[in-house]
């Protein structure tokens, strides 16, 4: 039998993964490594920045000013998550195939996964934990899918409500199928995709409503 | 009085916290000085670890620790194809072989690569016909497949024979010494007595779990105690099969699992993988969080076995089911002991009780990633193959597709499996009119391959059964003194709402407000009793069952201690509203608050310090830690019963294929289920619908692609695997339920996780034949290259058998 050595080094010597999205950082993309990675404080406290120039950066989530220590390769997903501690919004893929990372970014959905924090400088920023209002009232949406049982494991939900809540915030009176079209960028795998649609249709409902 | 819980749609208590953000699944929870670990997976399908060199990786700053198969700390895990959690022989690509544990993510990603790892190749199969071959590659060094002969269960090797494979030719299933065999009858007659006798070679394609979650886990220890927040669908199984795994006592071990992104199957029990975090963050003596990413979770979520097969079904002219020959060989994977091949057996008896049949299959191993169960574990793959096949037989026959069916569909005497078991309940024959009625069924087939456009209509039926219970669960509930009831549920939130669907029976044998009842799961600090694991649809009817029991129990004391403040018999009281009472004479009562006071100043068995002596030891536990703070309900559940419990989906399809691309539109569904009592209607709708549209994915999209020459995977995310999106599934999705209570279990109700799968999965393969002129495309997935190769008439892209391409 032939008998290999094999050295787990994924790239050319000298040019590793990190360093790669050292360069598309620069060229101001987005990051598409194999999979997002949380930087903590650990080691760069011990004054190693091997990541470049860290950031002390002032984002504004869900309406407050959060001031926070940015690495350049960061992304949003792992910020709010691992930083903020704004752990509603999930990572299902880690790169922008299922949506449950979905955020809004002044008013738009992104896939937080997908969007480095330095890129959201400046822009409001609103998670699933800025939805509802701080008296504890649900937004449409979210009273809608309580009112119609939404979601089973629930792990897409959050992404699948801030889709749905930027849709109809913009689109009075949408119909199944544009919510259905509005909703194609996000995944549940339980399936529970005929709930969903009638929660975003109660969610249009309410909306009117309130309108 | 209380409207009785039971039939209404009630939103679950945890769904405000799941669609604010505040829901805490695995990956969410953070502990002081939390580490992160990172997985070095195998890039071979099998190998032999020959030397690790960590040294470069230790020396890293940041890299505070490596965890490898040798670690003294790893527990060591027995049993037949048994799976640790780290190997130095990987049996699949992807497999993880050691773990690093650093103050942060990347500094742990960093370490991996820089950790020298000397592999040795051994002989791989991806192909379970390849390793049945005289002389072909095991996927394990000492066999390729699990003898099980009374108690023994050993890896054997199993080859056919050259004439075997000569016999058969390249595209027909070789059928040589089977591994199971089991008959009914004499196939050779029923074929005999057969009016039309069908054959066909059918391939059914491996899938992954795919749960939204990856099975991410963070663990620490804290006074000799682990606590581990994982991903899991149960909870006291889980608990325990943890607690086992590491050799360590129950109650040493805590498990935090309130919330699971989905599991299919794929999270029953104690992932393998959660050794890691609990025995890096022992060795480090830190919390160590594990984050699985979508890559690993394909490799290591599980799969549903695929199944390579030959099928011969004879039929009377009355459409009467006379024989079935069945052959399935498995592809069971690397670990385990997946019984897919043997329930597929199992359904088909079911589904069509045949005069004769004959059940022959072999379960092979592959270097391929572990298989466990996967909703409807064998019963989603064999309705998928056969229906197809009733349908050419009823247009062979001259008769309706519904009607063949009807005339084979088991009734309540009906039978299943080698041993011709019978059933609790059945009320198929009830599901499939119901179903004719409010799909239309009549009305839709009028369109049967007519063309609109450049579309073919197709009309479709699945049916599909599958097991839906088991008994002898423990309840467990307090009424406390605040004068709620406190239903404690062992059993996981795996996302069926059972854990509250399960509690009102007991709320409604007390008549009580279900605003008045708590639902107390997901942490086993919070004194859970033994309970089925969430699997097999057991769940629903398991715990409706042990929730009465319990409930009947604190029902009976409370009606004792009301008499012997109030007077009379206990008989006379009654309970409803929180309050017990002398039934002709509702005045005459106390509050259930003031009862669990009187219950906790008379002790004994009021208060759960005496108990029940046929209660599992870890209900024993959790009744110990609650007894003194209310009324205890208390009961295993042993009310007993007869047969075996299964519910049914029929499926009804309708879709529109392109017959110039091959692109299947489903345009309809809707499934009608046989599930004795509902439960919460809505949450039942979601059930039939949501495994459904994973039924639609193993139909017509999902599968998994190795590379033959190296054995790697291709499909390891979900682009490639393609699970059904929003816009792939039909706008709106109809569904009804028969609704006849199991007459033998009090509540009436059954499971109904598994069956919906098959139903959809079915139900579009039959619709798709349909469209396309009653052919049999006899393959899964129903890809748009394989249905235009259909369409056309030219060859196929892949072989009849040909595997994970």
């Amino acid at each position: 039998m032939t008998e290999v050595e094999i050295i787990r080094d994924r790239g050319p010597r000298n040019y590793s993964r990190r360093k790669f999205i050292k360069g598309v950082i620069a060229a101001g993309a987005t990051v598409s490594a194999s999979s997002y990675l949380f930087r903590g404080p650990g080691v760069l406290t011990a004054g190693q920045a091997r990541g470049g120039v860290e950031r002390l950066m002032t984002l504004t989530v869900n309406g407050q000013q959060r001031r926070v220590d940015v690495l350049p390769y960061e992304t949003l997903a792992m910020t709010l998550r691992y930083k903020l501690g704004l752990t509603g919004t999930k990572l299902g893929c880690d790169r922008a195939e299922c949506g449950a990372c979905t955020v809004h970014i002044d008013g738009v959905t992104h896939y937080s996964c997908s969007m480095l924090t330095h890129q959201v400088r400046g822009r409001e920023i609103r998670t699933i934990e800025g939805l509802e209002s701080p008296d504890g009232e649900l937004h449409p949406v979210q009273q809608a899918v309580m009112d119609e049982g939404g979601f089973q494991c629930a792990f897409c939900a959050p992404g699948f409500i801030m889709s749905m809540a930027a849709f109809v915030e913009d689109n009075p009176g949408a119909s199944r199928a544009q919510c259905a079209q509005a909703l194609s960028g996000n995944l549940c795998r339980c399936g529970d995709y005929n709930k969903i649609l009638d929660s975003a249709e109660r969610a249009v409902e309410l909306m009117d409503q309130r309108a | 009085m209380a409207e009785k819980a039971i039939g209404r749609d009630i939103a679950p208590p945890d769904l405000r916290a799941k669609i604010t953000g505040r829901a805490k699944y695995a990956e969410d929870f953070r502990a002081e000085g939390m580490l992160f670990a990172k997985l070095l997976l195998s890039p071979m399908p099998h190998c032999r670890v020959r030397r690790i060199d960590p040294s470069a990786a230790l020396a890293m700053e940041g890299v505070v620790d490596i965890l490898t198969a040798d670690d003294p700390m790893m527990p060591e895990i027995t049993g037949v194809a048994a799976e640790a959690a780290l190997t130095n022989e990987p049996l699949y690509e992807g497999e993880p072989v050691l773990a690093v544990a650093a103050v942060d993510e990347t500094t742990a990603a960093d370490a991996i690569e820089a950790i020298r790892v000397d592999f040795e190749p051994l002989p791989f199969v991806v192909d379970p016909l390849d390793s049945l071959r005289p002389g072909g590659p095991n996927a394990r060094l000492d066999g390729n497949i699990q003898w099980r002969e009374g108690q023994t269960r050993e890896i054997r090797e199993f080859k056919w024979t050259d004439d075997d494979f000569d016999a058969a030719g390249p595209d027909r299933l070789p059928m040589g010494e089977p591994q199971v065999e089991w008959n009914v009858g004499d196939v050779e007659d029923g074929f005999e007595d057969a009016d039309l006798v069908l054959e066909e070679t059918i391939l059914h394609q491996s899938l992954s779990h795919h749960p939204m979650e990856p099975r991410s886990c963070m663990a620490y220890w804290q006074n000799g105690k682990l606590y581990l927040h994982g991903s899991t669908q149960s909870t006291a199984r889980t608990h325990a099969a943890l607690a086992n795994r590491l050799g360590m006592d129950q109650s040493d071990v805590v498990l935090v699992a309130e919330y699971c992104g989905g599991g299919f199957g794929s999270k029953i029990s104690s992932a393998p993988i959660m050794d890691v975090p609990a025995i890096l963050s022992r060795k480090t003596g830190r919390p160590v969080m594990l984050r699985i990413n979508r890559y690993e979770e394909t490799y290591i979520g599980r799969g549903r076995p695929g199944f390579q097969s030959f099928a011969k079904m004879g039929f009377g002219n009355d459409g009467r089911v006379t024989a079935i020959d069945l052959y399935i060989v498995q592809d069971a994977g690397s670990y385990g002991s997946s019984g897919d091949f043997n329930t597929a057996g199992t359904v088909a008896s079911l589904c069509y009780q045949p005069e004769n049949i004959r059940f022959r299959a072999v379960s092979v191993y592959t270097n391929t990633p572990p298989r466990s169960a996967q909703r409807a574990p064998g019963g989603a793959q064999i309705v998928a193959m056969l229906e197809p096949i009733m349908d050419k037989a009823a247009r062979e026959l001259g008769m309706d597709r519904l009607a063949i069916r009807q005339v084979n569909a088991p009734g309540p005497d009906g039978w299943l499996g080698a041993n011709q078991g019978t059933l609790s309940s059945c009320f198929a024959r009830e599901a499939l009119d119901l179903g004719a009625e409010v799909f239309g069924w009549e009305e839709r087939t009028q369109l049967s391959a007519t063309r609109r456009g450049t579309k073919s209509i197709g009309v479709g039926i699945g049916i599909s059964p599958f097991v839906g219970g088991s008994r002898g669960m423990d309840g467990l509930l307090v009424i406390r003194p605040d004068g709620k009831l406190y239903i404690h549920q062992g059993i996981g939130n795996l996302g069926t709402h059972s854990i509250a669907d399960t509690a009102r029976a007991a709320c409604d044998v007390l008549g009580m407000d279900w605003n008045d009842c708590e639902v107390v799961w997901g942490d086993t600090s919070r004194n859970l009793p033994w309970s089925s694991s969430q699997s097999g649809s057991q769940t629903t009817h398991a715990h409706t069952r042990a929730n009465h029991a319990a409930a009947l129990d604190a029902k009976g004391k409370l009606q004792e201690i009301a008499a012997g403040a109030l007077g009379g018999s206990p008989d006379a009281y009654d309970c409803a509203d929180g309050r017990v009472f002398q039934a002709a004479n509702p005045g005459r009562g106390m509050t259930f608050a003031e009862a669990a006071r009187r219950a906790i100043d008379m002790g004994g068995r009021y208060s759960g310090h005496e108990l029940p002596d046929d209660l599992n030891p870890m209900t024993v536990a959790s009744a110990n830690n609650l007894a003194g703070e209310g009324l205890m309900g208390v009961s295993r559940d042993n009310y007993g019963g007869d047969g075996s419990i299964w519910s049914w989906v029929m499926g009804f399809a309708q879709v529109e294929v392109d017959v110039e691309t091959g692109q299947i539109d489903l345009t309809e569904y809707t499934g009608v289920t046989d599930c004795g009592t509902v439960l919460h209607p809505r949450n039942l709708a979601a059930q039939i619908h949501g495994g459904a549209v994973q039924g639609f994915g193993q139909a017509r999209s999902q599968k998994w692609v190795f590379d033959p020459q190296w054995g790697v995977a291709f499909a390891k995310r979900f682009y490639t695997a393609r699970p059904p999106g929003i816009l792939d599934v039909p706008l709106e999705m109809g569904w009804a339920a028969v609704g006849e209570p199991d007459p033998q279990t009090p509540v009436g109700a059954k499971g109904i996780g598994e069956p919906p799968i098959g139903a959809g999965a079915a139900a579009i393969a039959s619709a798709v034949a349909d469209a396309l002129g009653g052919q049999c495309l006899c393959r899964t997935p129903l890809t748009t290259d394989v249905v235009l190769a259909a369409l056309t008439g030219t060859e196929q892209p892949y072989r009849p058998l040909e595997t994970h391409v």
